[in-house]
């Protein structure tokens, strides 16, 4: 049982919860990613972590209500327990060396890209973020990023707030302008992540995306996390998730995505209000 | 007076035309008057070839001596002696190629019932002797880390448990019991026959960690810095293999593993579980192991209307049980033998709408003792299915390897050990899947006996005297 220290509704769909697990908390890199299973029928559902305190062996997730289980998931509160909760998963992002990067997070993959920034912020990297968001209303953790980051750039796709605009606008702008990257970080909707890496291609500036396929045992056991990457059949729990974005074939990731989308809607009658989740934030 | 019937005492069924709905355990097991009756059957042999034929060396005839008299508990000693999961092994062993293949009264008939009265003892003391009181062996103040709660992690467990060690198993899953809880269905073996046998290795003061993976949260050597006097590895086979064809990639293909997990472990059947799994019409199994017939009747139980197993040899030399084949012929499964995959078809939004195969024929005899199969040109044909589930085998997972410095494999992902199951590092030993690839139950369990007594040996000389210096 992992108890939950700390809640925020960081906007109207997105849910941050730091829950005590120290010896995950111990272990966690940047990149790596938790599977959580909220009680005795549920499901076991992978969640990339977005924060961790060694010291106060806590692990930070932010999420977005997608489906049953991220519902109950964000409906818990502090002093409430998850059942089951296990991790550090997946390779941590090789960061080593890198003095100039982009890290471009969309929507609630922001949360995912904060360690990243972080991490490299700290180590002294040169670190513009370019954040994107649907309108103002949903946009997460500017302070955070500005904390962490050489330059904050925030867009919104109907100008609400910050920049209008996409994120891919922005990163094109700042390398035209001459923002010689040695590396860009894409985390976010699927297409985001694809229009990034094709946006990044014809410079040659290496780009690597974080999946987040369908999976259940995040060990490379079951095998449904499978993804093309380079014509080759990759599994993200165990090669992955971090892939080179201008070699991941998204399109069929998102279509291997979609499996449960339909039943689940109609077997679990739940209404959600961002139909296809994630891939809409 | 031995029973002279040629035949094995019937066991009871469900019956197959309703049992193919839910997910019942299909055999009911002896009465006690079935069992005595079926042990009677034995001869007593001298030479005992039964129990050279056993992993792990049940004393077979005295156990089978105790039930026709009726010290059915007496017989349970016996039994768990040398074999820590009784029910599990009495359901799912393949005893007609092990303990049964060399039963004398085989030569002639049917052989003696050995895993059904296995199976009997078990549940009879599981039924009636639920508060025994364990005899436990005084500690002996050495710790032994198992990585694996699968059937060869249990039994290396149990054994140094019984021999005074402090036992920790880590676990990556929720549930302990591996392959026996994520793979093997309920209908064959009930999940509660596994919890209540991890139960009893509790009671004998193994402790069991569940949620960590090991090679993530801790590596082999952390391990050892905690104080772990040695680790054994039983980490199975669970790395599922594709075939590599055009299409695998398809919404509705499914790996065994994946399938039978989100069945088995996750409870998919039920409604009110939150795991979804695909509701299928027709469904193309591929394969020929018990893995694959577990798969093919678990879609049947979920609604299929149609459940191909597609396999290219033919039926002589499909891997699985005898048992598991009649069971899942009697309940609707069509064979499709001496057919081989070549390509899954998929409709325009990437779902499954069609498997193609080409007809097989046997040619010579290859390497593995079975004749070659070849594919007969242009004979290909397509099945209209779904779903597709491959079942093909599995590997070793690499995870513990990749994560720990020194510890060989081979270019199978196996890890190397020498016959008392050490690997190339000091004070690591490994067995089951991890080191074999995907074999039985009963292996697994026989590697970790022997681990257990390396181990054992290992701590005894090596560190205790290193202490001592």
């Amino acid at each position: 049982m992992y108890k939950i220290l700390n809640k925020q509704n960081l906007n109207q769909y997105i849910t941050l919860l730091e829950v005590y697990a120290p010896f995950i908390a111990k272990k966690a890199k940047p990149g790596q990613f938790i599977i959580f299973r909220v009680d005795e029928k549920g499901e076991r559902v992978p969640l990339t972590i977005a924060d961790f305190d060694r010291e106060k062996g806590s692990i930070t997730i932010i999420f977005q209500v997608v489906g049953r289980s991220t519902e109950l998931l964000a409906n818990l509160d502090v002093g409430d327990y998850i059942l089951d909760f296990v991790g550090p998963l997946g390779i941590p992002t090789h960061l080593d060396g890198v003095k100039k990067v982009a890290v471009v997070g969309g929507g609630v993959g922001c949360a995912i890209a904060y360690p990243q920034a972080k991490a490299l912020f700290n180590s002294g990297a040169s670190v513009d973020v370019i954040a994107g968001f649907r309108n103002k209303d949903i946009v997460i953790l500017e302070e955070e990023f500005n904390a962490v980051s050489s330059r904050l750039f925030i867009c919104t796709d109907d100008g609400s707030y910050k920049e209008k605009g996409l994120v891919t606008d922005v990163l094109k702008r700042l390398i035209d302008e001459g923002n010689d990257y040695d590396l860009v970080i894409a985390i976010g909707p699927i297409p985001m992540m694809k229009y990034v890496s094709l946006t990044t291609k014809p410079y040659g500036i290496k780009t690597i995306v974080s999946l987040n396929p369908i999976m259940i045992d995040g060990t490379g056991m079951c095998g449904g996390c499978r993804v093309k990457v380079d014509q080759e059949t990759k599994f993200a729990c165990v090669d992955g998730p971090d892939f080179d974005g201008h070699v991941v074939d998204f399109d069929e990731l998102m279509m291997r995505n979609s499996t449960y989308k339909k039943q689940e809607m109609l077997d679990k009658k739940h209404n959600c209000r961002l139909v296809g989740g994630i891939q809409n934030a | 007076m031995p029973n002279i019937s040629l035949k094995k005492v019937k066991m009871p069924e469900l019956v197959s035309t309703t049992r193919n709905t839910n997910y019942e355990e299909v055999s009911l097991g002896y009465s006690p008057e079935m069992a005595m009756e079926e042990a009677l059957r034995c001869l007593n042999c001298k030479h005992k070839p039964c129990v050279s034929g056993c992993p792990v060396g049940v004393n077979i005839p005295e156990f089978i001596q105790q039930v026709a008299s009726g010290d059915f508990l007496d017989a349970y000693d016996t039994i768990t002696g040398t074999n820590a999961l009784p029910a599990v092994c009495g359901r799912v062993c393949p005893q007609e190629s092990q303990c049964e293949e060399v039963c004398v009264r085989a030569i002639k008939g049917e052989s003696v019932g050995i895993g059904r009265l296995e199976r009997f003892v078990a549940d009879y003391k599981m039924n009636t002797d639920q508060d025994y009181e364990i005899k436990n062996k005084s500690k002996n103040g050495h710790k032994v880390a198992i990585v694996g709660s699968g059937p060869s992690g249990l039994s290396c467990a149990g054994d140094l448990a019984r021999l005074g060690y402090d036992v920790t198993i880590f676990e990556a899953f929720h549930t302990p019991g591996g392959v026996l809880v994520y793979g093997i269905p309920e209908f064959r073996l009930p999940k509660q026959i596994v919890a209540d046998e991890i139960e009893r290795l509790k009671e004998l003061g193994v402790e069991i960690k569940t949620n960590m993976v090991i090679g993530r949260v801790l590596s082999i050597d952390e391990l050892i810095e905690m104080g772990y006097e040695s680790i054994y590895v039983g980490t199975g086979a669970g790395l599922p293999r594709f075939m590599g064809i055009e299409g695998e990639e398809l919404v509705g293909v499914y790996s065994a593993n994946e399938y039978l997990t989100r069945i088995n472990l996750m409870k998919a059947y039920i409604e009110y579980y939150d795991t979804p799994i695909r509701k299928s019409k027709s469904v193309a199994v591929i394969g020929g192991g018990n893995v694959a017939m577990d798969a093919a009747r678990s879609a049947k139980r979920l609604g299929a209307e149609h459940v191909f197993i597609i396999y290219r040899r033919n039926r002589e030399q499909m891997p699985a049980r005898l048992e598991e084949i009649h069971h899942a012929e009697e309940e609707g499964i069509t064979f499709k033998v001496l057919n081989n995959p070549v390509k899954i078809l998929g409709d325009e939004n990437g779902q499954v709408r069609a498997l193609e195969c080409i007809k097989m024929e046997l040619g010579e005899v290859d390497a593995s003792g079975r004749p070659r199969p070849r594919a007969i040109e242009e004979s290909n044909f397509e099945i209209e299915v779904d779903t597709v589930i491959v079942s093909i085998g599995s590997s070793p997972n690499p995870l513990i390897k990749s994560t720990t410095d020194g510890l060989e494999t081979n270019n199978r992902g196996c890890l190397i050990v020498d016959e008392k199951m050490a690997t190339t590092k000091e004070g690591v030993y490994a067995g089951g899947d991890a080191v074999t690839g995907a074999a039985t139950v009963i292996n697994a369990m026989g590697a970790g006996k022997v681990a257990a007594k390396a181990i054992d040996e290992y701590i005894m000389s090596t560190i205790v005297n290193k202490k001592a210096i």
